[in-house]
């Protein structure tokens, strides 16, 4: 009798063991989506692309996988890492090799003191500032910036146009937007360097998703941080201030990938895409995802073979 | 890790404004409380109920269990979908908050009562009926002033739990102390996250013996034998002498 | 109903993952539990300061832990083990009082019959004092399954894979699908680990259910 409840808890631990083990093989825990292949991350030969924490990144991310995987490379996918300040270190411990970016912010998080604001001058400039390891690919014509956004019923009330013209009157005004915004040069810092500008009070909320999108709709944030090609700004009366001093600069998406992983295949296929990206294309295939609530990876396929490129 | 700490903690910069540590430790208090008193308010009559009667037992037992299965982390995004459209000003930040932190704190506050009552000696409520009180009296004088180490043990048990899981608010957009979290965490701001942690640690330690300082002042002596020494077994615990688990300090 | 059924492949994987990531640090701390607890059995003296003190790493949340870990680990940032430590401090810290108040619970006379009858003093906690425990601690262990499930779907916020993923992805697009599978799931695995934990310590203990005592 003592034998046989000696072997019966040996079995329930094993049991345990086994089926909390076989939760590791059989799902690999190291890859998100289910459509990658298996191996741990970049296996011989093979990549793992990143994504930021909001649906236009995992989306690009899906794009770039998919057109890889087209032309025949191993593809891992680990998709909503975080803000930049998450991923680049990820990027650069090789957790991800390959992510996509936008070139302005990009720029300035290598640069604090980086000076151009027109696409190509931009694009310059992050190549002369990146560190070795890493490097960019071609730029795409489709941009996505930050944008200070208001209700348009409140900006005409404060005869607000552009973002310089809250001179004087941001003092009244909650501002929010995502929890970086604190230290960042596109957000509370920037304001103040490039525009003179300090709000009353900053709301952290997130990177332009639901929850800024409905604290500008129920008044919570007075000004709040929304992407350009979001379909929520012209769905919802909003208007996004314009920028005359450039505090955002241009924001070509562009692949950033480690320059140990890259190869002729995967430039070219990656080059490819970015070709045929405009920011019309993009913000269309933004609003499929989101507000459509279609799934990335099936968004990502069908703009790859309405392009031929897999 | 530990200089950038103290450096942080150091810096009056992180002590003023509506940023600073006394703003979000009060917020953060506020928020813990006002969850811990409507959960008690709730939960505390329903399970001296459930323990004097004996009825809804089985019920209660698995509402609870369902209730502490629901990953808070989900549930806080489906009531600020929900709500936040519907509530104006700062309470569309704090009601989805607010609920989850009650719905988490309910089942060990629950738990605790009505095990307590459960677990009065028969003997007391035997005599107590035999000196002549009625079925109330008896709740009032007798189960409940026994059921009290186990009630507080749910009540402190809720508390961990809550003050632990309203810095997972602050993916909300809510104040409080997980903001030093989540800010940190996004810029990857170490030393933040660092002294967020450690404060949240001291908060839930400072509380945890605020209300074992209480309990000591509320509970009979008679029962937590200061008075008599009883038995190897400590008896202010979270089990109860039946051998069955009311609630480990959980989150 | 029907993206559930679209994204089934979706659910199996994050649930395994979630299994991983929640289940394993629960057999390990048990194992890591068990020893510590005899040892505060053992030398009263003990009792307090571990329990308090393993108390105390509850309190630590658990974002703070899953992203401070890596630098104490070595460690990659997004290295899903940093999870798997951190849950597994959480349920040795649970467990460590359960296991101590568990063993606690066996009777002084019983013990002292076992030593009568001969058992040494290992053999006499392996066959006496562990198994006459188990109710005690598969209570605790049941409190500490349903809590670890929940936990880590917070690790989402950093994009580790698991059924938390449903929650972000569901909140970033104002989507309600995604977040009540993810709900769901996560309630129905909890259900999951707290039937296979009371089906093993009926199995463990049939001497109650040979008297009709319910565990």
């Amino acid at each position: 009798m003592k034998l046989s409840r000696t072997t019966l808890t040996i079995a329930t631990v094993a049991a345990l063991m086994t089926t909390a083990a076989c939760g590791n093989s059989g799902g690999n825990p190291l890859s998100t989506s289910s459509s990658s292949s298996s191996g741990g991350s970049a296996a011989a030969g093979g990549i793992t692309v990143g994504s930021a924490d909001f649906p236009e990144s995992a989306l690009l991310a899906e794009i770039y996988a998919g057109a890889l995987k087209a032309k025949g490379v191993k593809v891992t996918t680990k998709l909503n890492i975080g803000a930049r300040e998450v991923y680049i270190p990820a990027l650069q411990d090789g957790s991800i090799d390959l992510i996509p970016e936008y070139t302005g912010v990009l720029t300035q998080y290598f640069d604090k003191n980086a000076k151009a604001s027109d696409a190509e001058g931009v694009y310059t400039e992050l190549k002369a500032a990146l560190p070795p390891t890493l490097t960019v690919l071609d730029k795409s014509a489709a941009e996505d910036k930050d944008a200070l956004v208001m209700k348009k019923s409140k900006a005409d009330q404060l005869g607000v146009k552009s973002i310089a013209d809250l001179q004087g009157k941001s003092k009244d005004l909650v501002v929010g937007g995502p929890p970086e915004w604190k230290t960042r040069l596109t957000g509370l810092p920037g304001f103040k360097k490039i525009y003179g500008l300090e709000f009353k009070q900053f709301r952290p909320l997130d990177a332009g998703g639901p929850l800024t999108l409905q604290a500008l709709k129920s008044g919570q944030i007075d000004a709040g941080d929304l992407f350009t090609t979001d379909p929520s700004i012209a769905e919802n009366d909003l208007v996004a201030l314009q920028d005359p001093k450039n505090m955002y600069a241009a924001q070509n998406v562009v692949p950033l990938i480690t320059k140990s992983k890259s190869n002729p295949t995967i430039e070219g296929a990656l080059n490819a895409v970015s070709a045929k990206l405009d920011t019309a294309t993009l913000a269309a295939l933004v609003k499929e995802v989101v507000s459509d609530k279609k799934d990335a990876d099936v968004v990502a396929k069908e703009f790859l073979s309405k392009n031929n490129l897999g | 890790m530990i200089p950038g700490i103290v450096h942080w903690l150091t810096d009056p910069a992180n002590w003023s404004g509506p940023d600073g540590v006394p703003t979000r430790l009060f917020e953060h208090v506020w928020y813990c409380a006002l969850a811990l008193v409507v959960a008690s308010l709730v939960a505390v009559p329903v399970g001296l109920w459930i323990g004097h009667t004996g009825r809804g037992r089985f019920f209660a037992v698995n509402l609870a269990g369902a209730a502490r299965a629901i990953p808070s982390l989900g549930l806080l995004y489906v009531l600020v979908l929900w709500l936040f459209p519907k509530l104006a000003g700062d309470s569309a930040f704090l009601v989805p908050t607010l609920i989850v932190l009650v719905v988490l704190a309910i089942p060990p506050i629950m738990a605790g009562a009505y095990a307590g009552v459960e677990g009065v000696d028969p003997e007391a409520r035997d005599a107590a009926r035999g000196m002549g009180m009625t079925g109330g009296q008896v709740l009032r004088k007798v189960e409940v002033p026994c059921a009290l180490p186990l009630v507080f043990s749910g009540l402190r048990s809720a508390t961990l739990q809550v003050v632990g899981t309203a810095t997972i608010a602050a993916v909300a957009g809510t104040g409080g102390l997980g903001r030093y979290l989540i800010d940190g965490q996004k810029v990857q701001d170490f030393p933040q996250m660092a002294s967020g942690a450690l404060i949240v640690a001291l908060l839930a330690l400072g509380l945890d013996l605020l209300l074992a300082l209480v309990q000591r002042g509320v509970v009979s002596p008679g029962l937590t034998g200061r008075s008599t020494r009883r038995g190897n077994t400590p008896v202010d615990v979270e089990i109860d002498p039946a051998g069955r688990t009311v609630d480990a300090p959980a989150r | 109903m029907t993206w559930f059924i679209d994204h089934l492949d979706d659910v199996q994987a994050r649930t395994l993952q979630h299994v991983y990531l929640a289940g394993l640090p629960l057999v390990i701390g048990l194992l890591i539990a068990l020893p510590l607890g005899w040892l505060a059995r053992r030398y009263p003296v003990l009792y307090a300061p571990f329990t308090a003190g393993f108390g105390l790493l509850y309190t630590i949340p658990s974002l703070a832990l899953f992203v401070l870990l890596p630098g104490l680990l070595g460690t990659k940032i997004l290295d899903p083990v940093n999870v798997v430590v951190a849950m597994t401090l959480y349920t040795v810290a649970l467990l460590v009082r359960t296991v101590a108040d568990g063993l606690g619970a066996v009777p002084e006379d019983v013990q002292q019959s076992a030593t009568a009858m001969g058992y040494t003093r290992v053999k006499r906690f392996f066959a006496i004092e562990l198994p006459l425990a188990v109710p005690v601690i598969s209570a605790g262990l049941r409190v500490a399954a349903v809590s670890n499930v929940s936990i880590v779907s917070v690790a989402a916020v950093l994009g580790i894979p698991q059924l938390g993923l449903f929650f972000t992805d569901g909140f970033a697009r104002a989507f309600y699908d995604p977040l009540f599978v993810g709900i769901i799931a996560c309630v129905v695995l909890a259900l999951v680990f707290d039937v296979i934990i009371v089906l093993a310590t009926r199995a463990l203990t049939p001497w109650l259910r040979a008297t009709g005592d319910r565990a």
